[in-house]
């Protein structure tokens, strides 16, 4: 089987989010880029495509992994989670942001969100070998990431605050308010 | 009685889309539309060469290539020079680049040959199969080559100089000849650049059932990126709209336009007949976006046993790469803004700017500022070494005072208008600040550090930054029959939070409800008049704009209320968008929504829903007079302009402490203070935001980030493992912040630009803690351990320099 280019394809079947894609792509696709285009999930971004920034960061079986060091095929039968993936079901069609995702918004975590899809799934990840993390524990937790707008001093305070939340410590309802004490 | 917004921590609305992962950056469009093309570009391998020939035939017959473009497929506005965008009389030789280089490339990066394919994989292989000859040419790479001129960049630019520029406010050689104590300095800034997390990227469509070409780029000014393809493919305006969807962070980079792929792609798209996507890889972002930063200054100044400046004399030396499309205007930065919140009493400023075969140099996070303040600051402290005075006294010495504004400064900014200062108060800044370090106790903590071997250092950087430059910003407000208010404003966003901080401005302004309201930025075919995000000039310039239309909106609706209401205007208030006769309750009859007043406002013949009845014309007009006045237009709208005649002057102080390893000359950053007037704060959780990531950016800068090129014009550190932009690991753990909130008079908000602020003084400041902690002036930035370490050895050479420097420098 090849595609429009002659280039020989293969059926992968991608378990994302709990759905499964079955994608033709060839053996040097990458999964970073067969997650955007050919499952249509763009909310896993690229910023550097050789490893480096962590905007590409996915969950494969529960670990952060960047998808641009990747290949799709190599992925076939992982469970694979994306950005898109991280919101919890509580019956709205869009369902309720995660305590991480909560986090961000609360502490002003993100400014042009590029990076920040990396920085939810490393720190989802993160936060479940390390519920409890100190201040120090938590700059270590997003030490391989890469943000240039926020100077990262909100994204630290978020991992904090998700803690918080994931414990139910502090209110999940929105509102900056909660700045000072996360 | 509706909360008041403006100067309040509101969330920002736009977050929900990005933490959900629905943000629609320029890559993420049309991924679904089978039709859509990809492409790559062939880029120089050499820093100057002459291209002999290109031979494509290997590419066209490749399965999934559809075209290949070189400069010799280019016709008409395509085949001539990209635009140079602001032309200067001193910019004597202004060069630019075609979108597909012509017979000579100018820098490795430099594009020559565009190809389309059905993915970017196949792209890239073609453009790896096309062949080009070279003659090879010397090239120009770093400021002493290029001053040296011993080879030129382009053969009828002598001396490499594109412009000289000179300006002076009385003479300062001669008060310098005259002054009681003179100095000179020698001072360097290395290349750096804004690296946004999303390179840039475009993506163009032509549909030809409308006959009209859609374009979507990652860029600082839609509108510009209109104006430019329009006229390079040949199109009326009118058949051109430009989109600026989610932007992956700008700082500067993103408002030099149009890339030759902004061309390119919707030539592509136009010519195929199919959608195409170009998407900046992070090599690319390295070796063909821009750069800034590079200079060189020498600096004479005379100066009285107080440390008043009599006299400040600079020379400098700018490098712009290999191209100029932004003009001058980074070196006028500098030749401007280095004045600071000081007033010499005579100034001269002679800058050249010089071409080398590298990366063109347009404006980055600071733009030209960074460089100003670090030789400023520089001269201040070596001034109190020269007296043994504390650095914070030679610099209120020189403050402007705070009964001095408006203070003209007898020079000629950025945008051509006299730079004439606004507003601020430099001593309570400063006051604020050492308040904020712990200035005045830092002896004892050096004293303390020592005694455990340790060794630390204090600096001190203080900046005056024009922000909201003209020459306008506009909006539009849409008041729907629902409630619901739409408004647009033309200039882009990056992350800065647009959409929540100017629905803060309406909901204020408008009384309406923060909810209801839905901001557009970017879009030329809602505001088709606009100029850009760059400056720090979007808040002022699009949220004064936005303040002025939300009132004409306001106006209109009064009228209409009041003549529904038969009441007074004057007697009428908006709050969360009902329209009510103060002072009484909910009855019936003293109330009405806005939306029913947007429905009154525009007299129907058709009713299309149950409220639109009452617009009709057996229900509503008064038979004697036209349904709408000849002064009035139907709906419920506002629009205004914003054009100051001005910019807008915010400053600030920072102040840093570090700890330089005796060893190894690691330098770790104890303690960082900000002291921050941009005038009154729309929301301060977004000005908090920009100043830390300006900082962070300024960390970057002054002690990791620089562009490595080697003789030949390669760039050696073209990717994030070797270009050290910081971590979480290499900022402050903390940025102690103190606002002072000094309103501007220029605008009716009375705000300041606030997002270059963070990285202004970043270079100025460590240099001076640094040479604070090691006794030895640091003249050079950006500065890593090795350099310090090795510039220990070198005043370890010369033990008398070292304690003259030791002593001068203290406190
Ligand atoms: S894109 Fe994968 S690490 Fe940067
Ligand atoms: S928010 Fe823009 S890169 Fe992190």
């Amino acid at each position: 089987m090849s595609n429009a280019a002659g280039e020989e394809v293969h059926d992968v079947r991608l378990h994302v989010n709990g759905s499964v894609h079955e994608v033709q792509v060839p053996a040097r696709r990458l999964l970073s880029d067969a997650l955007r285009h050919d499952c249509g999930l763009t909310g896993t971004h690229v910023g550097c495509e050789h490893g480096v920034c962590g905007a590409c960061t996915v969950l494969v079986g529960g670990r952060p992994m960047r998808s641009c060091l990747m290949l799709a095929v190599s992925a076939v039968d992982a469970e694979i989670t994306t950005v898109e993936g991280l919101t919890e079901a509580d019956g709205s069609p869009e369902g309720r942001l995660s305590p991480v995702q909560q986090a961000f918004s609360d502490c002003h975590g993100l400014q042009c969100g590029f990076c920040t899809p990396g920085f939810l799934t490393t720190i989802t990840a993160g936060l479940r070998d390390n519920p409890d993390p100190s201040e120090d524990e938590a700059r270590e937790m997003i030490a391989g990431n890469l943000c240039r707008c926020t100077g990262y001093q909100n994204i630290v305070k978020s991992v904090l605050r998700a803690a918080a939340l994931r414990d139910g410590r502090g209110a999940t309802s929105s509102g900056t308010e909660n700045l000072e004490d996360a | 009685m509706t909360t008041k917004l403006f100067g309040t921590k509101v969330a920002r609305v736009e977050d929900q889309r990005f933490l959900r992962g629905q943000g629609r950056y320029v890559d993420d469009l049309l991924h679904d539309d089978p039709r859509l093309l990809h492409s790559a570009v062939l880029r120089s391998p050499h820093a100057h060469a002459r291209i002999t020939d290109i031979d494509v035939s290997d590419v066209l017959d490749l399965d999934g290539v559809l075209a290949v473009w070189t400069y010799d497929d280019l016709t008409g506005p395509m085949a001539e020079p990209l635009p140079l965008l602001i032309p200067h009389p001193t910019l004597t030789h202004g060069r630019t680049q075609y979108a597909l280089a012509k017979d000579e490339v100018n820098y490795v990066g430099e594009a020559i040959a565009f190809v389309v394919a059905v993915d970017r994989y196949v792209a890239e292989d073609a453009v790896s199969r096309i062949r080009v000859d070279y003659d090879y040419l010397e090239p120009v790479v770093g400021i002493d080559a290029a001053r040296a001129a011993q080879r030129l960049v382009h053969d009828d630019v002598p001396g490499n100089v594109g412009a000289r520029m000179e300006q002076e406010n009385g003479d300062a050689r001669a008060a310098i000849a005259d002054a009681p104590h003179t100095l000179t300095l020698d001072l360097d800034i290395e290349r750096s650049a804004c690296t946004p997390m999303e390179g840039r990227g475009t993506v163009a469509r032509w549909d030809p059932d409308t006959s009209r070409l859609t374009v979507w780029s990652s860029t600082q000014t839609s509108t510009g990126v209109r104006g430019c393809v329009a006229a390079k493919l040949g199109l009326d305006l009118a058949r051109v709209d430009v989109i600026t969807p989610d932007v992956g962070g700008g700082f500067g980079v993103k408002i030099n336009h149009p890339w030759p792929e902004e061309l390119l792609v919707p030539l592509a798209a136009m010519t195929l007949g199919r959608p195409v996507k170009f998407t900046e890889d992070r090599r690319e972002h390295f070796i063909s976006s821009a750069h800034e930063r590079a200079q060189q200054h020498h600096v004479e100044v005379g100066f009285d046993d107080d440390g008043r400046l009599l006299g400040l004399n600079v020379e400098f030396w700018h490098d712009h790469g290999a191209y100029t499309p932004y003009g001058l205007i980074v070196p006028i930065i500098t030749s401007t803004q280095l004045l600071g919140p000081y007033k010499p009493l005579n100034y001269r400023v002679v800058f050249e700017s010089l071409y080398t075969n590298t990366v063109m140099v347009t404006p980055y996070r600071g733009a030209g500022r960074p460089q100003g303040c670090f030789v400023m600051e520089r001269t201040m402290d070596a001034i109190a070494a020269y007296l043994g005075k504390d650095r914070t006294e030679v610099r209120s010495t020189n403050f402007i005072q705070p009964d001095e504004f408006p203070y003209e400064h007898g020079l000629v900014f950025q945008d051509g208008r006299e730079l004439t200062y606004d507003s601020g108060d430099y001593p309570a800044s400063l006051a604020k600040l050492k308040e904020l370090v712990g200035w005045d106790e830092f002896e004892q903590f050096r004293a303390e550090m020592a005694a455990q071997g340790r060794r630390v250092g204090i600096g001190l950087a203080c900046y005056v930054e024009g922000t909201g430059v003209g020459p306008y910003e506009g909006a539009h407000v849409h008041i729907e029959t629902s409630g619901k208010v739409k408004v647009a404003t033309g200039l882009t966003t990056q992350g800065q939070g647009h959409q929540t901080a100017f629905a803060q401005i309406v909901a204020d302004t408008l009384g309406v409800r923060f909810e209801d309201v839905e901001i557009t930025t970017g879009d030329t075919r809602k505001m088709p008049y606009a100029v850009g995000t760059f400056a720090s000039r979007a808040a002022v310039m699009s949220g004064s704009a936005i303040h002025l239309a939300s009132l004409r909106a306001k106006e209109k609706a009064l009228r209409i209320a009041a003549e529904a209401l038969e009441a007074d205007e004057s007697d009428l208030e908006i709050v969360d968008g009902v329209v009510s006769v103060r002072g009484t309750d909910a009855s019936p009859g003293t109330r009405i929504d806005l939306g029913t007043v947007a429905v009154l406002s525009n007299p129907l013949r058709y009713a299309f829903d149950e409220a639109s009845k009452a617009a009709t014309q057996f229900s509503v007009g008064d038979p004697g007079r036209p349904p709408v006045a000849e002064d009035d237009e139907p709906g419920l709208e506002g629009k205004d302009f914003y054009s100051p005649q001005r910019s807008t002057f915010a400053n600030g102080m920072h102040a840093v402490i570090v700890e330089t390893d005796p060893d190894t000359a690691e330098i770790t950053i104890l303690k960082y203070a900000v002291v921050h007037d941009c005038g009154h704060l729309i929301n301060p959780m977004i000005v908090e935001g920009q100043i830390h990531g300006g900082v962070a950016q300024g960390v970057g800068g002054a002690l990791y980030e620089r562009m490595v090129y080697d003789e030949s014009g390669q760039l050696l550190n073209a990717s994030f493992m070797d270009f050290l932009m910081p971590y979480v690991t290499e900022v402050p753990t903390t940025i102690d912040i103190d606002h002072l909130e000094t309103p501007s008079p220029l605008n009716p908000l009375g705000i300041k630009g606030a997002g270059e602020a963070g990285v202004i003084p970043s270079a100025a400041v460590f240099a001076a803690a640094i040479e604070d902690a090691e006794g030895f002036p640091i003249t050079a930035m950006p500065i890593s351990p090795s350099e310090l370490y090795a510039l220990r050895l070198a005043h370890a050479d010369d033990p008398a320099e070292a304690a003259e420097a030791a002593t001068t420098t203290a406190g």
